[in-house]
């Protein structure tokens, strides 16, 4: 029996509070994110420096996208965007192969109890730790070691060791590439290990002490349990990497020698950059900027939705079915029930 | 085919093979730390020698004797007699990379930032999972559906907006806009969903007790344990954020650690190889520390963003 108090309090509506509650963050999101979107979508239909305020269409797009546009050094423009493109396809494919394989090996061993692996938690924790450390520092510590000259540690230490030239680590686009990947994997690899373990870990461990008894070795059990178990978590992981590698910014940028960043190293995210931080407003290309980050959103949507329809929960969508069946089957039940009564 | 032959020899040299695999694993993990700490090692190592030695050798494993004074040639404090070229070396670095107040500023931004992200995350999710109202779902659909937008498709827009309002160069836009953060929504709202039962909201209402002052000293004790993972990340994502800091602070005097790095990887002349190691030591050590011995939590954590999917 519910007390009089508690009938009066299921009379009462809260839905104002349920809107004052979330107000704080809809009011900072649409004036800090969607309005900036929104302008940014503006500017990209704006020209680039001096004349920042003329309207100009879809000149920037066909610009960066074909080298068409009507400015000076459309084709140059061109250019460089599709390199950043090219660039960024490229460094994201080299960092994220090797980096979910290592992940994906690793957690395997780690989550495998037959294999009595002493200090696992250390190991683990140590792995994580470049996730941590600041993006920038990281480029500047690898600066610091892999330098082009022979005073740099690493050159240093292969010339002491017999090689007679030293290797241009940063100046040449190739060794700078692989270099930036080797970072990349290096900083990502332990989150994604442990993002892999857990999903690992979700799986009911009945199924492999069952392929044990029935004589799976480890590799029938990876291919044949874990794997396609594992399928959810590793679209996941995929989509949010590539969301991830559209966005890689710190490293490209920062690796390089001198004042300047390595136009080898270019990725869209230091395009965008480089194009809207040019100094005053009438120095910056917010327009190409701005065309540019139309582009990244429109990719970014595409595979958010990705992300999304593979995510959606499936059991509660099986169940809705099953509810609304059930209901149309009690109804047609009563219709008839009605009509022999 | 016998069954011998499918099954193999019961129990031939098994523990012989797991001992062996485990062995190999343990190799491949001894590896992968070393690849982990090695170049942090080298580069603490590197920070103790100074200038003179490291053009002689650059290749250093064990520790030098000149920390001190690499110290005092980034603080700018150096003794009288100290040679023309040290002191222009000496002011260059100390106005790129002043630690004291690249601490202060780091730590202001990060720390208000997170209070401000967990803080208003765990009201926006509470205000999904406790009332109902008509764009309940609504919201919660487009909170999901903006959780993935990369900032730098914003940033154009955000910066030449920054520029209108006359905020760059202030720490505003880069601490208020951590109020609206739709990962740490979501990760709160499923922790609610899972481990807060909406019961004792029922019966705070029936002790009288008002809406804001249940969700302040009933809610919040009660949601410890995601606020803690969730400020912990925070705390690590703006102190690393140099993007956003970058093309809001332009005055050294408002600069925040990775931007100061990033000044003393610009250097092109009057470069001092040792205190460039220390710069980027003093811009590692805090996070590192602060790492080690909140780890478990972290891992934890990380380990949580991932079943949720």
């Amino acid at each position: 029996m519910a007390s009089a108090a508690q009938r009066r309090i299921k009379a009462i509506s809260y839905a104002k509070y349920g809107y004052m509650f979330i107000a704080p963050f809809f009011l900072v999101y649409c004036f800090f994110q969607v309005w900036p979107l929104i302008y940014t979508f503006i500017l990209s239909f704006k020209g680039n420096q001096a004349a920042n305020a003329d309207w100009v269409g879809f000149d920037n797009y066909s610009t960066i996208l074909f080298g068409r546009g009507s400015a000076a050094g459309a084709a140059a423009t061109h250019e460089e965007f599709a390199r950043a493109l090219g660039n960024t396809f490229i460094l994201w494919f080299g960092n994220f192969i090797p980096q979910i394989l290592l992940s994906l090996l690793l957690a395997v061993w780690f989550t495998d109890a037959k294999v009595k692996l002493p200090g696992k938690g250390f190991f683990k924790i140590v792995m994580y730790m470049p996730n941590i450390i600041t993006a920038a520092s990281v480029a500047a510590l690898y600066v610091n070691l892999f330098g082009d000259s022979k005073y740099y540690f690493i050159n240093a230490t292969l010339m002491k060791l017999g090689m007679a030239e030293p290797i241009q680590f940063i100046a040449d686009p190739t060794n700078a590439k692989i270099m930036v990947m080797f970072i990349q994997t290096w900083l990502w690899f332990g989150n994604t290990m442990i993002m892999l373990m857990s999903g690992i870990m979700g799986i009911n461990p009945s199924l492999f002490e069952a392929a044990d008894i029935d004589g799976a070795n480890s590799g029938q059990q990876f291919f044949k349990i874990t794997l396609p178990l594992l399928q959810p978590i590793m679209v996941y992981t995929l989509v949010t990497s590539m969301i991830g590698g559209l966005q890689m910014f710190d490293i490209p940028y920062l690796f390089h020698n001198g004042a300047q960043f390595s136009k080898h190293l270019e990725t869209v995210a230091v395009y965008i950059y480089y194009n809207f931080n040019k100094g005053t407003v009438e120095q910056a290309s917010y327009g190409y900027a701005g065309a540019a980050s139309i582009i990244i959103f429109a990719i970014t949507a595409v595979l958010g939705s990705i992300t999304f329809y593979m995510n959606r929960d499936k059991d509660a969508i099986a169940k809705k079915k099953q509810r609304k069946k059930a209901e149309k089957q009690y109804k047609a039940k009563m219709k008839q029930g009605g009509l022999t009564l | 085919m016998s069954l011998k032959s499918d099954y193999g020899q019961p129990k031939d040299n098994y523990h012989a093979k797991i001992i062996a695999k485990s062995a190999c694993i343990f190799a491949v993990c001894v590896i992968l730390t070393l690849i982990c700490l090695v170049p942090i090692y080298i580069l603490i190592v590197n920070s103790t020698h100074d200038h003179m030695h490291l053009s002689a050798n650059p290749s250093n494993f064990w520790f030098g004797s000149s920390l001190g004074n690499n110290f005092k040639t980034l603080m700018n404090n150096l003794p009288d007699d100290a040679s023309k070229s040290l002191k222009r070396v000496a002011t260059q670095y100390h106005n790129a990379f002043n630690v004291g107040q690249g601490y202060f500023n780091s730590l202001i931004i990060a720390g208000c930032t997170t209070l401000l992200t967990v803080f208003f995350s765990a009201m926006t999710a509470y205000g999904l999972t406790v009332y109902e109202f008509k764009l309940n779902s609504a919201a919660y659909t487009f909170i999901i559906a903006v959780m993935m937008i990369p900032v730098q498709v914003s940033s154009a827009g955000f910066v030449r907006f920054m520029y209108s309002l006359h905020l760059i160069n202030n720490f505003i836009p880069l601490i208020v806009p951590a109020i609206a953060a739709p990962a740490v929504i979501f990760f709160m709202v499923s922790y609610m969903k899972s481990s807060f039962p909406l019961d004792i909201v029922e019966a705070s209402r029936i002790d009288g007790c008002g809406e804001f002052r249940t969700f302040l000293t009933i809610a919040i004790p009660m949601m410890k344990p995601a606020i803690a993972v969730q400020a912990i990340f925070a705390f690590v994502a703006n102190w690393n954020n140099y993007y956003t800091q970058n093309m809001i602070l332009k005055n050294e005097k408002l600069a925040t650690v990775p931007i100061m790095v990033s000044k003393v990887l610009a250097f092109d002349k009057n470069i001092d190889n040792g205190v460039n190691f220390l710069c980027v030591t003093l811009s590692i050590l805090p996070i590192v520390i602060v790492y080690f011995i909140l780890s478990k939590f972290i891992i934890a954590g990380v380990a949580l963003g991932g079943v949720k999917e």
